[in-house]
């Protein structure tokens, strides 16, 4: 696709535009609250905007390539410059993450949530807004990481200066775990610079993945492949969070403030799973087949474990979170499958998670809101108190356990019916095993969402709350969940609308895997 | 030859020389001393020069005379205003160097 | 053909109708008149149905010749088997003597199957998903056993909308009701005309959350709460059966066609026995959490918590029968795993026989007259997969069609006695109703008759074909299913009588003034009764009635449902009727009334047994408990999973790899601490610092030859230079 005019600019400008919107927040004066709300909205909106456009403008015919590429000079010493692009894959993420962000906005519009100080918040979820943007469309290892990284911050500060009681060790923790395997990210990534070399033998010294994903890994040899894959493993397997690396991640979303579970859920844990798909697997092949009984083990470990752990819950957000590693497995024991299903499922897994999830967690926030508490025990009887946030709740966690006719299902069945026949020549029983395991999996899914919506929303209000007044889900509330809500049917009656796009992109990465599989 | 004589009488003068500069307290005193070695270094270096047949042994020697006659000014300058300042010219008084 | 090829628009207009209730009844209908949309919904349902039915049954009498399968003379190896050689009638009827073919479907032989083999009518619209490149489709496919489940399952929830206008008059949330049936009508429409086995699964978890849904109806109250979680935890563990399941048909065939399976099992027979082993295994597990089969039956009883016009919708006619159906749908899948054909006894005929022998022995213990209701339809279900476990698979529908109306019939019976007796279901505050609720009183002892299988009500005809098909099997009888069947035939005629005496005859044993309940109640019930008599007739077989010169609509179901296309090819055979065991069969069952009669109305035989002897409370008080199925299931089997084990694992999480990190942190912080303090502080900064020591303290020594005063300075460097000179004169 000829890139011109105005298509060289649309990227840009939806990772951009938040910035933008930031940098213009930072010269507003904190008193002028209303102009810095507007601002930060309006900024997230043109995104938005932009990236409908782009949705528009997108050809689907061709999803399989990247498209409105714009390729500059950046830092030329390590050769590393600045490349967008978008495909299949990257075109439903990035409008996820550009839905989500205002969505975020208009739901915290009147709940900053405590110490205050919008200013500060919207200019921390802009910016977290650009590093999520960027990432999914950053077509360069460097610029990839850079966004990667940006991300990391913001995120830091919504959750040790807006979280709960325990938010310094929460955010803490986070940001030590995701540094730490970012760090040995990097490293592979250089390993990758130094070492990536072109069918003729050339060393290719760039950060370009397009280059790399074309070279598939070939110069370099098997046991090296998989010394480096376990360092990006490391990188994408925590933000996942892949089981064990998953512990930070209940105590985040615990703490953090509700948009910023929000968007954890929806949008950064897909950042590790994306780069399965768009680093790992397809530039080193041989790597990915190495590891993907392995990465199989751990996600339907994670399955298990994610359910066994939301069933022992107290805390109603700490059970959504467990859910995440749950639900996250499944996403990751499609990916382990190397085949056409797994992938997209996993991906369709990505996007369904991202709105039920967050869905869950923007209940959660509202129910912690007017109760002041999410211990299980002491909720009850929401139906009674207020109807409409209980059905939405009802519908969320029939959604999460997989319902068919709802997103949730898309990314859970075919991934366990990838594992039947998992591609590349790995070994089937085990991973018919563990096709077994994950669709028990689905039992205990169902057995806490259910136990779960039983003690919060059936029955009479605990007497404790007995008397008192639940207002009902409010105007900001329907305006930033709706889209969820309409998002979660629609992809769920329909799923082409996102398996069509992504089809081409991860039909091109395991052909690549089944060929250097038949190769070696 | 008589060199043996004035290289020790020069020395003799030198030896006092040094005395009065380490031992007398009086700035004064030690600006004598001074003298003493500078002209004690005179005596040799005149009888060095008589010794080789050179004249400029005397030539240098005349130098020191300038240089010791400026030198004394200078010095006696100093004292006196060490002596303005201080109201004593006791240069065991004199320490502000001390590290 | 034109409704067979549009049959979306059946399931679409409830499903538009759920829509319309839920988010604009309130505003723009009114939430108590909000039935009315729900009625006219299935109205129009019912009459396209009925439409399609007939255009159906136009098919197959009048075949067009692209209907009309033509497939290669292949059935000998099977046909030859058979008494009655109906695989060589196929290979010779089918092709362009159709038309012959269709004349020649009289009555006189039941095993002769000689009308043309016809496609069922496919639909499909693409773009529903896709995957690698291959565009899966969404669809409909219509034959012969969609369009009786369509007009079973709209038949009775027409009525049920009907009769639950006066029934649940004034509930705390009519809206949500109305809403939820049109939704469950709607998935099982779905689920019903599936065309690939993801609408399939689609379906059945559909229909599985709407009766999650309207069991838990009235939440407030815990028990209906704890029996909607246990209705949908225990389909979910089946549904681990039919995820399973359908991906090994998947893997074996690459395909999600329900049309493209069952052609490529029955034009080649034998081949992938076991996949299609382990298939079946997974999808009965599913079948047996949906259809209250053993071991999963255990939450039927309990949805009784739902209104009954739901129980009697979903929990007795239509969702429960949803596993039966899905059997005889992949029918093929199942006779080729289980060795249907050639074995005498097989799991599925095993699980059948032994779920309906049990269901039964439970019904004798129950006061709740739902619960002995919801006993009989396990029981009655079991019945259903025993036939299909034995080959008769017309049997099986034919009773599920029959059982359908008369069990609706008694469940909304058993409503209608509730409404009267102060809502409560305990037959020990009843009693004597039959001359208070006359209507009511007839349709149910209509009922509990077709039930019994008593002649000639429908349930006498089905029940008989089931155990004929039993004794006869295919190549094998199968006699185990024979005695079971037999057994269940007595009594389910013992436990109907039993009922009937509780409730309407003796003393009245309740309070306050029973009294009949309304037209709009009775109607729906005369209604089920009336089919409850003549829906024997959609099955007849030819003996009967060849006297009165009708033998051409003998065995209609049989010509028109069964799916001859698929199962010509596995050599499916049907027994000849007999008169001799209909006369067993009606022996036993009458046998069952008249036992029982005696034994409440003449108080004759063993009356307090259970008191006197050991055995016999022992064996009552195993029934009182369910067999304890749900003791283990809840406090073993939940108990385990919900409080150990997840309380293992979060202490796993909590304690071992919470620890883990936080040990690894705190170690990290510890060898920190130690390398700052011994490293750090004490090695290389130790040595910094000790250089500066070094120097400071050397500094500080020779500070004091640094005097300040001109004179030391003097004699340091007369001192030296006299060391100098020393050494100068002692080296040269």
């Amino acid at each position: 696709m000829e890139v011109t005019g105005f298509d060289t600019w649309v990227l840009s400008l939806a990772v951009f535009l938040p910035l933008v919107g930031a940098l213009v927040i930072m010269l507003i004066p904190k008193a002028y609250e209303m102009e810095l709300k507007l601002v930060a909205l309006g900024s997230s909106l043109m995104a938005l905007v932009v990236g409908a456009y782009i949705a528009v403008q997108f050809d689907y015919g061709a999803a399989g390539e990247l498209q409105f590429v714009v390729d500059k000079g950046w830092i030329d010493v390590i050769n590393s410059r600045y490349i967008v692009g978008l495909d299949g894959l990257s075109l439903p993420l990035l409008l996820l993450s550009l839905v989500v962000v205002p969505l975020c906005l208009i739901y915290s519009w009147n709940h900053i949530p405590d110490p205050g100080n919008p200013k500060a918040f919207f200019v921390l979820l802009l910016i977290l807004s650009t590093g999520m943007n960027g990432s999914f469309v950053a077509q360069d290892m460097i610029l990839f990481f850079v966004f990667f990284e940006v991300v990391l911050l913001p995120m830091y500060f919504l959750i040790g200066v807006w979280g709960g009681e325990d938010r310094r060790y929460a955010s803490l923790k986070f940001f030590l775990y995701t540094l730490f395997g970012s760090a040995l990210m990097i490293i592979s990534f250089l390993a990758l610079f130094f070492l990536s070399k072109d069918a003729s033998g050339e060393l290719l010294q760039t950060f370009d993945m397009r280059v790399l994903t074309d070279v598939a890994g070939v110069g370099i040899i098997k046991s090296t492949q998989v010394w480096i894959f376990a360092g990006l493993f490391m990188g994408f397997g925590i933000k996942v969070p892949m089981f064990p690396f998953h512990t930070w991640l209940p105590d985040a979303h615990t703490q953090a403030p509700t948009v910023g579970s929000v968007i954890l859920a929806a949008v950064l844990l897909k950042l590790g799973t994306y780069g399965f798909i768009r680093i790992a697997i397809p530039f080193l092949p041989e790597g990915a087949i190495a590891w993907a009984p392995w990465i199989g083990l751990l996600a339907v470990i994670g399955i298990i474990y994610g359910a066994l752990g939301c069933l022992a819950q107290k805390d109603m957000k700490r059970l959504i979170a467990f859910s995440s590693v749950a639900h996250m497995g499944f996403v990751m024991l499609g990916i382990a499958t190397l085949t056409d299903f797994g992938i997209n499922a996993a991906v369709f897994g990505m996007i369904a998670h991202g709105l039920i999830t967050g869905m869950l967690f923007f209940v959660a926030g509202s129910i912690k809101e007017r109760y002041h508490t999410l211990e299980i025990s002491r909720l009850g009887g929401l139906l009674k108190a207020a109807p409409r946030m209980g059905w939405i709740l009802g519908f969320a966690s029939m959604a999460s356990l997989g319902l068919p006719g709802l997103a949730g299902f898309w990314g859970e069945f075919p991934a366990i019916l990838a594992a039947y026949n998992p591609g590349a020549g790995m070994p089937e029983e085990t991973f018919r095993t563990y096709m077994v395991i994950a669709a028990i999996g689905t039992v205990l899914a169902a057995g806490y969402l259910l136990w779960l919506y039983q003690r919060t929303a059936f029955g009479e209000p605990t007497e404790e709350f007995a008397g008192h007044e639940i207002a009902d889900v409010n105007r900001d509330e329907w305006i930033a969940w709706t889209p969820f809500l309409i998002g979660i049917v629609l992809f769920g009656i329909w799923p082409n609308l996102i398996f069509n796009v992504t089809d081409d992109v991860v039909s091109g990465i395991t052909a690549t895997v089944e060929a250097i599989a038949a190769g070696s | 030859m008589l060199l043996n004589q004035f290289l020790i009488l020069g020395a003799a003068l030198f030896a006092v020389g040094v005395y009065g500069v380490l031992a007398r307290r009086n700035g004064v005193m030690v600006l004598m001393s001074i003298e003493l070695m500078l002209n004690a270094v005179n005596i040799n270096l005149v009888v060095f020069g008589v010794q080789h047949g050179v004249v400029s042994g005397q030539v240098f020697a005349l130098f020191v005379i300038a240089v010791a006659a400026a030198e004394v000014g200078v010095g006696l300058a100093i004292v006196l205003l060490l002596y303005r300042n201080r109201t004593s010219i006791d240069v065991e008084d004199f320490d502000l160097m001390r590290g | 053909m034109w409704m067979l090829e549009n049959a979306f628009l059946i399931p679409l207009i409830p499903a538009i109708s759920f829509v319309v209730i839920l988010f604009f009844g309130k505003r723009y209908i009114g939430a108590d008149r909000v039935h009315v949309v729900g009625i006219t919904a299935l109205s129009l349902v019912w009459l396209l149905s009925a439409v399609a039915a007939f255009q159906w049954t136009q098919r197959v009498e009048n075949p067009t010749p692209d209907a009309v399968v033509q497939i290669e003379h292949h059935g000998d190896d099977h046909g030859d088997d058979h008494g009655d050689d109906h695989g060589d009638d196929h290979g010779d009827d089918h092709g362009d003597d159709h038309g012959a073919a269709v004349g020649d479907s009289e009555g006189g032989h039941g095993g002769g199957h000689s009308s043309p083999l016809i496609r069922p009518v496919i639909s499909t619209f693409s773009q529903w998903w896709s995957n690698a490149g291959v565009d899966f489709a969404v669809g409909t496919f219509v034959d012969g056993q969609t369009v009786l489940l369509l007009m079973v399952v709209a038949t009775i929830s027409l009525l049920v909308h009907i009769y639950s206008t006066e029934y649940v008059k004034g509930d705390r949330r009519y809206l949500h009701y109305y809403a939820f049936l049109s939704l469950f009508t709607a998935s099982m429409l779905f689920f019903v005309m599936a065309q690939n086995i993801i609408q399939l699964i689609v379906g059945w978890e559909l229909v599985g959350v709407c009766s999650f849904v309207l069991i838990g109806h009235w939440w407030e109250e815990k028990p209906n709460t704890d029996a909607a979680l246990k209705a949908f935890l225990t389909n979910r563990v089946g549904d681990v059966g039919l995820l399973v399941g359908m991906i090994v048909l998947w893997g074996t065939f690459q395909t999600f066609d329900i049309d493209a399976i069952n052609t490529l099992i029955s034009t080649n027979p034998g081949a992938h026995h076991l996949a299609l082993l382990v298939a079946a295994c997974c999808l009965m597990a599913a079948v047996a959490s949906k259809s209250g089969q053993f071991p999963l039956h255990t939450w039927l009883p309990d949805a009784m918590a739902g209104p009954t016009p739901v129980s009697a919708l979903i929990h007795a006619a239509t969702m429960v029968v949803a596993g039966v159906y899905m059997i005889a749908r992949l029918y093929p899948v199942f006779y080729e795993g289980f060795s249907i054909g050639t074995s005498s006894i097989n799991l599925m005929a095993f699980i059948g026989g032994f779920t309906a022998l049990i269901g039964a022995g439970l019904a004798f213990a129950q006061w709740d007259i739902k619960k002995v209701l919801a006993y009989s339809t396990v029981s009655q279900l079991g019945y259903m997969v025993m036939a299909l476990g034995v080959g008769a698979w017309t049997a099986a529908m034919f009773h599920l069609f029959t059982h359908a109306f008369f069990k609706a019939c008694l469940f909304l019976g058993a409503g209608s006695v509730s409404h009267a007796a102060h809502h409560t279901f305990d037959m020990r505050e009843m009693g004597g109703l039959r001359k208070d609720m006359p209507h009511t009183y007839r349709t149910f002892v209509i009922s509990s008759l077709a039930l019994a299988g008593i002649f000639p009500f429908a349930g006498f005809w089905s029940k008989d074909e089931i155990l004929l098909g039993s004794l006869v099997g295919q190549q094998n009888g199968y006699p185990l299913m024979l005695i079971f069947g037999c057994a269940v035939a007595l009594m389910t005629a013992a436990y109907m009588t039993r009922v009937i005496w509780y409730t309407f005859h003796g003393e009245f044993r309740g309070h306050g003034q029973p009294h009949e309940s309304p037209k709009v109640m009775t109607v729906p019930l005369w209604i089920l009764a009336g089919m409850a008599v003549v829906a024997g007739a959609f099955n007849l077989p030819g003996p009967v009635l060849e006297p009165i010169g009708l033998e051409g609509l003998a065995h209609r179901i049989q010509t028109y449902a069964e799916p001859s296309v698929y199962l010509n090819g596995l050599g499916l055979s049907h027994p000849d009727p007999s008169l001799t065991m209909a006369l067993v069969g009606l022996a036993l069952a009458l046998s069952g009334i008249v036992i029982t009669y005696l034994y409440y109305w003449r108080r004759r035989g063993l009356h307090g047994l259970t008191e006197r002897n050991r055995y016999a409370r022992t064996g009552y008080k195993v029934l009182e408990n369910k067999y304890y199925l749900d003791h283990l299931y809840n406090d073993v089997v939940v108990d385990t999973v919900k409080r150990p084990i997840a309380k293992w694992a979060n202490d796993f999480n909590q304690n071992v790899l919470d620890r883990a990190v936080n040990t690894a942190g705190e170690t990290a912080r510890d060898v920190g601490r130690w390398v700052y303090k011994w490293i750090d502080q004490g090695a290389i900064d130790g040595s910094v610092n000790a250089a500066a020591r070094g120097a400071d303290s050397s500094g500080e020594g020779l500070r004091s030859i640094q005097s300040g005063k001109v004179q030391n300075y003097g004699q340091l460097l007369f001192g030296a230079a006299a060391v100098l000179a020393i050494v100068f004169v002692i080296v040269v």
